[in-house]
């Protein structure tokens, strides 16, 4: 097992490698750079900026200049917003979008499950088709789609709740969580739906029935734990759609984490900042999917690493 | 089992009677409003009551004075040197002061300089900076502060954008160029109080100039303890009404009054608060839920439905900006070839462009620098007295000319950036070509950055989307953009006629003559179809009806420090109501201006 | 082992169920899947997505041609109106004045034509790429199925918009940069059946008796990884067509005057109040489709599963 883990840690690192790697190259060869403006810029102007940030250095040696930074957690200077690193911005980011991500993501576990479980009890019914169709419209409207429906009709039509911000209170997080769970709930019912009915029809619950156990304690202590089960490595994708919407929701909801970093970044050729958020989201992934299968061997008595 | 096709059968069934319905109502009246119009409501303000110096009166004033900005992207840098862009200009211009300001209805009013002379050529300033003019630490803003800071804007090492808008003063293109030291600059201290600038040319709206960011005074002790950190909260000193407090990145910037600025007595706004929202729909309707008294946008499409539901928020004018279109001159198929411009400009309804896509009163124009300048008068082409269809008629034989035919068509290529507004013109413009001359356009939509490239580039791109908002209030900000040395010349134009009349103009001392010299360098580039004006941008924005002080002005500039928030009408009736003996018409009576806003 | 996405593995042990029933099936021929076939025809939900899928395919190919309008000349009297037969705009316009019908069926084919060729990129290097290391084995799979894990854990959003940004919007490419992060599950998928397959009785048992590689590869082999396949492919579409409208909402999708459901929902979204017409119908279409393809999908995984439910 130790041995294992180990090993998973170890093959994290050319993984990073690649990411670095084709991030780096990728975002350089993309037309334009970071200090063009539509006012236009004296050629001498830009030739001091780029001198300014080492960017007059051949691409090969920034690179590696780049990878000894990054191997002492110096991610640079945001090569947008001037004033801050990119250190920064993430520290002031991060906390945003796991506080929100967090939320959404129990969100996303407490009605998926509680929606699958349901709809796998009544399996094949109306109230199956009917809870499965609800928890598919996450995955049938886009996030961008459903965030403005979200504001339109809770902030405006009824004023119940902001229509976007963030200062760390509970009212504005509502809206923007559930926007971003939704997509989230739907896979999760999913899963749990058909894991559920394979525990169901299996012979150790046709035996504990046959025994006479009443059904609610059949489900909650037979049923339920090996049915969650897939559910569990559900969290890696999960980081990734968390990820994804993030996008788009921080944007709607004008919420400053680091997703939206990216794509801004990435139109701003700030370099060092989509760098610094890819590599960080990259590890993130990586962690992310690494505790899955810890979490996995740990619950499932079936599975041992031990090849 | 059967249920669930029911289901989807009910459905199926609902979705049909939805659309019917919508047809249904379509058919009636193809314009009914799809709900009942009612102005959402605002809270209306109290009539305006002035005092005698034209402040306003106290008992009008809300207890609470934050100000809550919508402002477009988040800046780059609070560096005033360095800055660019509007939404950085207005935060800025809350927390420094140039020499020179501005009033409320864009007036050049006295800043940190209380007053100056010109010399009788023209090229020589001399500002004699305000006795209680203050650093938000209590130092008293020098004259010497202001020679550091000019030198720092020209400093090749500063690397500031809008260095060159300093070229007009002595020595400031060799030291830009770096072939002079900063010390160089014309730009020096008679005393402690008294700034002396010398210009290469008469610059007739150099005290124009003298209101942009890149001549604000930063503070010397500060930028050399903190460094590039000297403008983070906490470190940042500025000379201006307000002073930074907070900066959460793409959050807010948070500013509160300055009790050290000069006129701190007048600063009725206690404290702003800047949002960055770039999603106009999103700010929008955080206007809507209360969030902030003032957009930086409104959405393109909302015009109608805001005239109906917001109109007391709803603030349109006119802005100093031309949106246009630019063709590359230095290949095929328009390099060389008049007609076939002409053809393409002609072609395009600006009618239509502005009253059914852009929608807010944005202007249509044929020239490149906007109407409304005071000593400015555009050289309006001939065609434009046409109407649009004569207009297509010509062009139509201009194409023909040009050697296209529906057999043998034109293939163009046209670039926008990603834009709401942008796409929609483009299609539109597109279409009208293809309707009209039966042009075939590739619409290429790109990304800013890669758009700004090629534009540049000038290898792929055939007709460009372009806009420029003027830098300082004078026609030459829009035509020194065709000499053929301008870093965004992207049209590749190079007319050594016109760059020497440019040339002539920089050096011109007689204002009559200058401004003739203006008009035919402006004739020669709408002539010469070097590009195709659509129209004069506004602004436009959502503005809570009890924040007031501020007035529309061309340049846009609406510092805090004008602004006030007076209460509601239904605030002061519950007073007096609820303090029945209160008099409110005393002796003063006759010297107060009573501004009914419902009788404007 | 190592734990993978949830969807990727519940598919894994339906299959192994599967194959169980194959092995004692393959006696019968083909038969399973004429059972599942029969299965898959008495869900009801699987059977409706059929039907609206048909429906639609059908619409948005020939809809145009019963439709007068064009697809990108603006009608310029009747810019922003509701549906209205008076008008004949029978789904109303845009805010260009652009026939909204027409629009919905033009971006229906560009949406459905995303979906289906970016899954069939994803689908043909999955395919290579797991059979490749299933059927070599041993080291090369080892290695081969560790760079699918490193893959793995790349953030993949970001690479399909930076390839948006550096190459520039071009429908190809488009289904090119979306299939091309897709195949990750399918290779993993391929491998572990090409894998247990290969030791199978029933191929041990062809072989024996005198069967070329072709003819195990053709009539056993190719057969067993259809089921997958098919369930792959319809699960993957609605992802495909999801993450085109994504690249819409950031600006990156199909040029102007052609349009997809993504880019019409995202216009119609910014007109939630004022067109909302502009939104109904596109996201009618667009989660019509997506729920069709999701149903259909979970309808054949449960037809392949060959327990009694």
């Amino acid at each position: 097992m130790l041995n294992y883990s180990l090993k998973r840690l170890a093959s994290a690192i050319p993984t990073l490698l690649i990411l670095i790697t084709v991030a780096f190259f990728l975002i350089r060869i993309a037309p334009g750079g970071p200090f063009d403006s539509e006012k236009g810029l004296p050629a001498e102007i830009e030739a001091n900026l780029e001198a300014k940030y080492q960017l007059d250095d051949p691409l090969v040696i920034q690179y590696f200049r780049y990878l000894g930074d990054i191997a002492r957690f110096d991610f640079g200077p945001s090569f947008h917003y001037r004033d801050w690193t990119v250190n920064q911005l993430i520290a002031q980011g991060a906390p945003v979008s796991f506080t929100l991500g967090g939320i959404a993501l129990i969100l996303a576990f407490v009605v998926g499950t509680l929606i699958g479980v349901w709809a796998a009890l009544k399996q094949n019914s109306l109230s199956d088709y009917l809870t499965m169709s609800v928890a598919m419209i996450g995955i049938s409207i886009p996030n961008f789609v459903a965030a403005p429906l979200l504001i339109l009709l809770f902030a405006i039509a009824l004023g119940w709740l902001p229509a976007g911000g963030w200062d760390g209170s509970i009212q504005r997080m509502v809206l923007p969580a559930i926007a971003l769970s939704l997509p989230m709930i739907a896979y999760v019912a999913r899963i749990t739906r058909g894991s559920m009915i394979e525990v169901l029809h299996s012979s150790f619950i046709r035996t504990a029935r046959a025994k006479g156990m009443p059904e609610h304690e059949v489900l909650l202590r037979h049923a339920l734990k090996p049915a969650l089960l897939p559910v569990i490595s559900y969290l890696g994708p999960a980081a990734a759609a968390i990820l994804t919407g993030s996008v788009v929701i921080e944007r709607i909801f004008t919420i400053p984490g680091i997703g939206s970093h990216f794509v801004q970044g990435a139109l701003n050729r700030d370099y060092t900042l989509v760098m610094g958020v890819v590599i960080f989201y990259g590890v993130l992934i990586i962690a992310l999917n690494y505790l899955v299968d810890l979490l996995y061997a740990w619950l499932d008595p079936r599975i041992r690493y031990d090849r | 089992m059967s249920i669930s096709r029911t289901n989807s059968g009910v459905l199926a069934a609902s979705a049909v009677v939805l659309w019917l319905a919508l047809l249904a109502t379509g058919c009636g009246d193809p314009t009914a409003p799809q709900e009942p119009r009612q102005p959402i409501r605002l809270d209306e303000p109290v009539p305006l009551v002035f005092d005698r110096a034209g402040e306003p009166e106290p008992e009008i004033l809300a207890e609470d004075q934050e100000l809550h900005r919508g402002n477009g992207e988040e800046p780059q840098t609070l560096d005033p040197h360095r800055a660019e862009g509007v939404p950085t200009a207005n935060i800025l211009r809350d927390l420094f002061e140039g020499l020179t300001t501005t009033a409320p209805d864009g007036r050049i009013v006295p800043g940190a300089a209380g007053r100056w002379d010109i010399s009788r050529d023209g090229m020589i300033y001399t500002f004699y900076l305000r006795e209680d003019g203050r650093w938000s630490n209590g130092e008293p803003v020098t004259a010497a502060d202001f020679v550091f800071s000019f030198r720092r804007s020209v400093d090749p090492d500063t690397a500031a954008v809008f260095g060159r808008m300093l070229m007009p003063i002595e020595n400031a293109q060799p030291i830009l160029a770096g072939e002079l030291e900063p010390e160089a600059l014309g730009v020096e201290a008679l005393n402690d109080r008294t700034v002396q600038i010398r210009l290469d040319d008469p610059t007739p709206y150099f005290l124009g100039l003298l209101t942009h960011a890149s001549t604000y005074p930063v503070h010397a002790p500060s930028l050399t303890e903190h460094g590039d950190d000297f403008v983070l909260p906490g470190n940042l000193i500025s000379n201006g009404a307000y002073r930074l407090v907070d900066w959460v990145p793409r959050s807010r910037i948070e500013l509160e009054a300055s009790p050290n600025y000069h006129s701190a007595g007048q600063v009725i706004i206690d404290r702003v608060l800047y949002y960055p929202i770039e999603d106009e729909n999103t700010e929008f309707q955080r206007f809507r839920a209360g969030d902030l008294h003032w957009t930086d946008q409104v959405p393109s499409n909302l015009f109608d439905w805001l005239g109906a539901n917001l109109p007391q928020a709803l603030s349109v004018s006119p802005w100093f900006g031309t949106y246009y279109f630019g063709f590359n001159l230095t290949r095929a198929p328009f390099e060389q070839n008049l007609p076939l411009r002409r053809a393409l400009n002609l072609a395009i309804d600006r009618r239509i462009l502005t009253e059914k896509v852009t929608q807010f009163g944005e202007i249509p124009t044929f020239t490149l620098v906007p109407d409304g300048l005071p000593d400015y008068e555009p050289p309006v082409p001939d065609y434009a007295a046409l109407d649009q269809a004569e207009r297509e008629e010509l062009a139509r034989e201009m194409y023909r000319r040009a050697g296209y035919s529906d057999d043998d068509p034109l293939e163009v290529e046209l670039r926008y950036n990603t834009s709401e507004n942008h796409r929609k013109i483009a299609v539109a413009v597109s279409a009208m070509w293809k309707q009209v001359l039966g042009v075939r356009t590739r619409l290429i939509n790109e990304e800013f950055r890669v758009f700004l490239q090629n534009r540049a580039m000038k290898r792929n791109t055939e007709v460009y989307r372009a806009g420029w908002i003027g830098d300082y209030q004078d026609a030459f900000t829009f035509l020194e953009l065709f000499h053929s040395q301008h870093p965004r010349n992207d049209a590749g134009y190079a007319n050594p006629r016109y760059d020497r009349l440019l040339e002539q103009i920089s050096t011109e001392r007689i204002p009559a003559r200058r401004r003739n010299l203006m008009v035919e360098a402006e004739r020669i580039l709408l002539a010469g179809q070097v590009v195709m004006p659509v129209y004069t941008y506004v602004t436009k924005r959502l503005v809570s009806p009890l924040l007031k002080g501020w007035e529309p002005n061309v340049m846009d500039f609406h510092p805090s420090q004008q602004m006030y928030f007076v209460k509601s009408r239904a605030q002061v009736e519950a007073e007096i109501e609820a303090a029945p003996e209160t008099e409110t018409g005393s002796g003063e009576a006759e010297d107060v201006t009573v501004v009914d806003e419902g009788t404007t | 082992m190592t734990a993978r996405a949830a969807e990727t593995e519940a598919t894994e042990r339906q299959l192994d169920i599967f194959e169980q029933a194959m092995d004692k099936r393959t006696v019968k021929g083909r038969s399973l899947y004429v059972d599942a076939w029969h299965r898959l025809k008495r869900n009801k939900a699987a059977v409706a997505g059929v039907a609206i899928l048909l429906f639609i395919i059908i619409l948005v190919t020939f809809g145009p041609m019963l439709n007068p309008w064009d697809h990108e000349i603006p009608d310029w009297d009747n810019y922003s109106t509701p549906p209205s037969l008076e008008t004949g705009h029978v789904m109303g316009t845009d805010a260009l004045g652009r026939d909204l019908f027409e629009r919905v069926m033009v971006g229906g084919r560009i949406s459905l034509l995303v979906g289906i060729i970016a899954t069939l990129v994803s689908l043909f290097i999955g395919v290579a790429y797991g059979a490749v290391a299933g059927y070599l084995g041993g080291r090369v799979d080892n290695w081969m199925m560790r760079a699918v894990d490193a893959i793995y854990a790349l953030p993949f959003m970001f690479f399909v918009i930076l390839l948006m940004v550096v190459f520039g919007r071009n429908i190809f490419l488009i289904f090119v940069a979306i299939g091309a992060v897709n195949w990750l599950d399918m290779a993993r998928i391929v491998r572990g059946q090409t894998l247990s397959l290969k030791n199978k009785d029933f191929i041990e048992a062809a072989r024996v008796s005198g069967a070329t590689e072709w003819h195990i590869i053709s009539r056993h082999i190719i057969p067993n990884l259809l089921g997958v396949v098919v369930v792959y492919v319809s699960l993957t579409i609605p992802q495909v067509i999801l993450v085109e409208s994504f690249l819409s909402f950031l600006g990156l999708g199909v040029q102007e005057p052609l349009t997809s459901w993504g880019a019409l929902v995202n216009e119609g979204a910014q007109e939630l109040e004022t067109a909302p017409w502009s939104l109904l119908f596109p996201a009618t279409f667009l989660a019509a489709t997506l729920f069709a393809f999701n149903f259909l999908g979970d309808g054949l995984r449960d037809a392949l599963d060959p327990r009694d439910r």
